[in-house]
């Protein structure tokens, strides 16, 4: 039985590539912003250069989930977590590992573009300049390239020296990804980086991510379930903290376990 | 319930017009006080016609119109105005400044022959010439075509003279005096400490300093003898012969034959001297370049003191204290240090700044200087150090206040950003938090300077003096002298208003001064607003 969904939404076969298939796991996860329970018990893995998409009702928790790949809710007082998260294995509370050289392995692009008031060229270098490079001839390719692959080189080739305010709301987003992208990290995590854009910037970054699954893991936010269809190889559904359904892509849009990802998906709530 | 929702709206635009009058009342307040120190600091080196008057007792004046006012006491249908004349003089009339009833005045000349002299003594002084005696005996009678000319050549010639000896008597001599001091105090130290060699080379150095003393004065003494014997013979307004020596005279126009552009070029004579000169007369006549300049350096050194200091308290405030009540009471004790009457932090950077900071860096550096020249301390007195210290002090509050804001005005994801790319705090702190609040810890810096170089009462205490001998930046190492005292404009003007022995003389002066301190802050307010502008302008399309 295919839900109603299924028509208006067109999904992509999963891939199947090489790789762990637990390469970021997280085990019974909760979390607490002081008094209150944000997160609660979730369990799922995310395979090595897949794209997983959050999907989920405004407020169910799934930036609090991203946010904690990359430890960035370190940044709110009185916050607390139970259960385990790791990557390639590693727990990253481990107290060995640095928050810093958990960001650096783990990228992150904004819901809203977060460009510094830096030329155009700082902001995309500004991850290699944090960790030490000088090397001119270092920067010039790092900048080049994480332009290339976040398909804005063309547009900025010219002008790499001017202020990065001065771009497009859609050339920002893009701008911000290859800042993200450009010490090479390994996870991008991405919340809802196309909220604020029209459709032909959303086309472009929707592409860009397929070309980047290539090379990265991706974790994406996003309110949009023909994205999340579209650009994603498995999808976790949330509600209210906790996980509701986990599974490809493929299965959750077009046959859903759950009675309530499927009234979501068909767009009966959220 | 119908009439009470009625009434509020009406209610409601009182208010506007009450916050609109509050403004306009706060800005006229504002512009009257630019207007009267513009009005009469502007016209102060104005040379208008100068008036010989006829009183109805018999006496004849000459003198330039200084105020005009209603007499107090006088019936307020019928107005009784008299008039203030500076008519000179001081040495012959007693007094600079006459008070004459309007009513009595007879009638008012302006004859072309009235001479205004600015003399280096006794102050102004308006006369009819005679002759002219020149340096190699010719006598010129005022009626000849060629005295002016002469005249105006001899002042000249006694002009520069005159600067011939300052340089000499001040500066040479100033610079053979402050070796003797050092090579005496050396002297004393060797001698206590029995170092033999030096006790002699020393002696030798003193000796070599007394002979270039003594070949200064004997220069100073030909440079008088050499100059100009040149006097002018003129009658003041009684008709009294006065002889005035033009070594005396600075300065010398017929007020009532100048045209504009010779008016022009007397009050931009004049500016210039206020502006370039040394003080003269008590501080109620000459320039005061030692007061602008040592109030220029003392705000900019304040400023490049307290910025470091509030900028990284700040940032520790803002961005690395647990934030928490300790935390609430130091901010609210900073907010207060704001409040405190600057008098009081006069009192603690004596206490302290002075007397326990200067002290031990007396004790510890200058001892030798302590013990061999009667005690006479180096930093352990008031100084530029330390009126700079003492003011960066009392603006700190202002430029936490305004980096706090600054910093969190920066928005969040700019913070967020820069600390997912993987860099530390004290990176995003000195790359992207630091460089985006430039502007507005600029403003803070902006308002910390002008509440600084305002400020007087303190500076009273920590080492601001009514006439320094020296600046406080010269040529002999190491060039900035931070011990020095200097002078300051507002504590000029405090001096010339309360201090002065002629306060009709004085008055002119204190509004020019006033002017030129208003001058003075704003210049330097907006060289602070250009930079910030150019600092903003960089950051242009920023949310801040
Ligand atoms: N910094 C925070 N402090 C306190 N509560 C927060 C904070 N951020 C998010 N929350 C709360 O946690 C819950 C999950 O928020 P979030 O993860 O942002 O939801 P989503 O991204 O799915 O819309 C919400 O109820 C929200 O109010
Ligand atoms: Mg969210």
């Amino acid at each position: 039985m295919n839900p109603p969904s299924a028509q208006r939404i067109k999904v992509r076969p999963a891939a199947e590539r090489e790789g762990r298939k637990d390469y970021i796991s997280i085990r019974d996860f909760g979390f607490w912003y002081g008094e209150k329970k944000a997160l609660d018990a979730i369990s799922l893995d995310i395979p090595e250069r897949q794209v997983v998409a959050f999907i989920g009702p405004s407020g169910c928790g799934k930036s609090t989930l991203l946010r904690n790949l990359n430890r960035m809710n370190d940044l709110v007082d009185g916050i607390r977590h139970e259960g385990d998260i790791t990557i390639n294995g590693r727990s990253i509370y481990d107290p060995g590992l640095e928050v810093i050289s958990l960001r650096r392995r783990v990228g992150m692009v904004f819901q809203k573009s977060n460009p510094f008031p830096k030329s155009i060229f700082e902001n995309v270098v500004y991850a290699l300049r944090v960790v030490g490079v000088r090397d001119r001839a270092v920067l010039e390719e790092a900048c080049e390239t994480s332009l290339r692959k976040a398909a804005l080189w063309d547009e900025v080739k010219d002008r790499l020296n001017d202020s990065a305010l001065g771009l497009s709301g859609g050339q920002m987003q893009r701008l911000c990804i290859a800042r993200a992208i450009a010490n090479r990290p390994e996870i991008l995590l991405m919340d809802e980086p196309c909220s604020a854009l029209d459709p032909i910037a959303t086309g472009k970054i929707e592409e860009l991510i397929h070309e980047l699954k290539e090379q990265f893991t991706i974790v994406i936010v996003t309110h949009s379930m023909q994205q999340a269809a579209r650009v994603s190889d498995r999808t976790a559904f949330f509600y209210l903290g906790k996980q509701v359904e986990y599974d490809t892509t493929e299965k959750i849009f077009m046959n859903p376990s759950q009675a309530q990802t499927e009234a979501y998906i068909s767009g009966r709530f959220g | 319930m119908a009439s009470s929702s009625d009434s509020s709206t009406p209610r409601g635009e009182a208010f506007v017009w009450f916050s609109g009058l509050g403004l306009i009342i706060g800005l006229g307040m504002v512009m009257g006080l630019l207007a009267l120190v513009l009005m009469n600091g502007a016209t102060v080196f104005w040379a208008p016609p100068v008036p010989v008057a006829q009183v109805d007792d018999g006496r004849i004046l000459i003198g330039q119109l200084a105020q005009r006012r209603i007499r107090a006491g006088s019936p307020a249908d019928h107005p009784v105005y008299e008039r203030q004349y500076q008519v000179g003089l001081r040495e012959l009339n007693g007094n600079s400044y006459l008070w004459v009833d309007e009513a009595k005045i007879k009638g008012e000349t302006f004859p072309a022959d009235v001479l205004g002299l600015e003399r280096v003594e006794n102050g102004p002084a308006f006369v009819r010439p005679q002759s002219l005696r020149q340096s190699d005996g010719k006598v010129i009678p005022a009626t000849d075509a060629a005295f002016e000319t002469a005249f105006q050549a001899e002042v000249a010639a006694a002009g520069a003279v005159r600067a011939k000896l300052a340089e000499i008597t001040r500066h040479r001599i100033g610079d053979v005096n402050a070796a003797m001091d050092k090579a005496r105090v050396a002297l004393r130290r060797a001698e206590d400490l029995k170092l033999a060699d030096d006790v002699a080379s020393l002696q030798k150095e003193i000796a070599a300093l007394d002979g270039r003393f003594a070949v200064l004065q004997e220069e100073a003494k030909q440079v008088v003898a050499g100059g100009a014997v040149a006097s002018l013979v003129s009658q003041d307004a009684a008709g009294r012969e006065v002889v005035v020596p033009l070594t005396q005279v600075i300065r010398a126009w017929f007020p009532n034959r100048l045209d504009t552009w010779g008016r022009v070029k007397l009050f931009c004579s004049r500016l210039g001297e206020f502006i370039f000169d040394e003080p003269r007369e008590a501080n109620t006549e000459g320039g005061l370049m030692p007061a602008i300049f040592g109030t220029l350096v003392m705000t900019v050194f304040m400023s490049l003191l307290v910025t470091p200091f509030g900028v990284i308290t700040a940032i520790y405030l803002r961005e690395y204290a647990q934030q928490g009540p300790v935390l609430r009471i130091v901010r609210i004790s900073v907010n207060n240090l704001a409040g405190v009457p600057s008098i009081v932090f006069g009192v603690f950077g004596l206490g302290f700044f002075v007397y326990v900071l200067g002290g031990s860096i007396d004790q510890l550096f200058f001892a030798d200087q302590l013990k061999y020249n009667n005690n006479t301390p180096v930093f352990g007195t008031g100084g530029l150090l330390w009126c700079s210290l003492t003011l960066a002090l009392m603006t700190l509050p202002v430029v936490i206040v305004a980096t706090e804001e600054a910093l969190a005005a920066v928005p969040r994801g700019m913070r967020e950003a820069s600390l997912a790319t993987g860099a530390s705090k004290w990176q995003t702190i000195r790359d992207i938090l630091l460089p985006a609040s430039a502007p507005g810890i600029l403003t803070g810096v902006i308002l910390a300077m002008a509440r600084g170089a305002g400020e007087v009462a303190p500076l009273m205490l920590v080492g601001v003096v009514k006439l320094a001998p020296t600046l406080p930046f010269d040529g002999s190492a190491p060039f900035l002298h931070m011990d020095r005292k200097f002078m300051h404009l507002g504590f000029h003007v405090y001096d010339l208003g309360f201090q002065s022995p002629d306060s009709d003389a004085a008055r002119p002066m204190v509004f020019a001064t006033t002017l030129l301190l208003i001058v003075l802050v704003v210049c330097l307010n907006l060289g602070a607003i250009w930079i910030r502008n150019r600092l903003r302008a960089r950051f242009k399309g920023a949310s801040f």
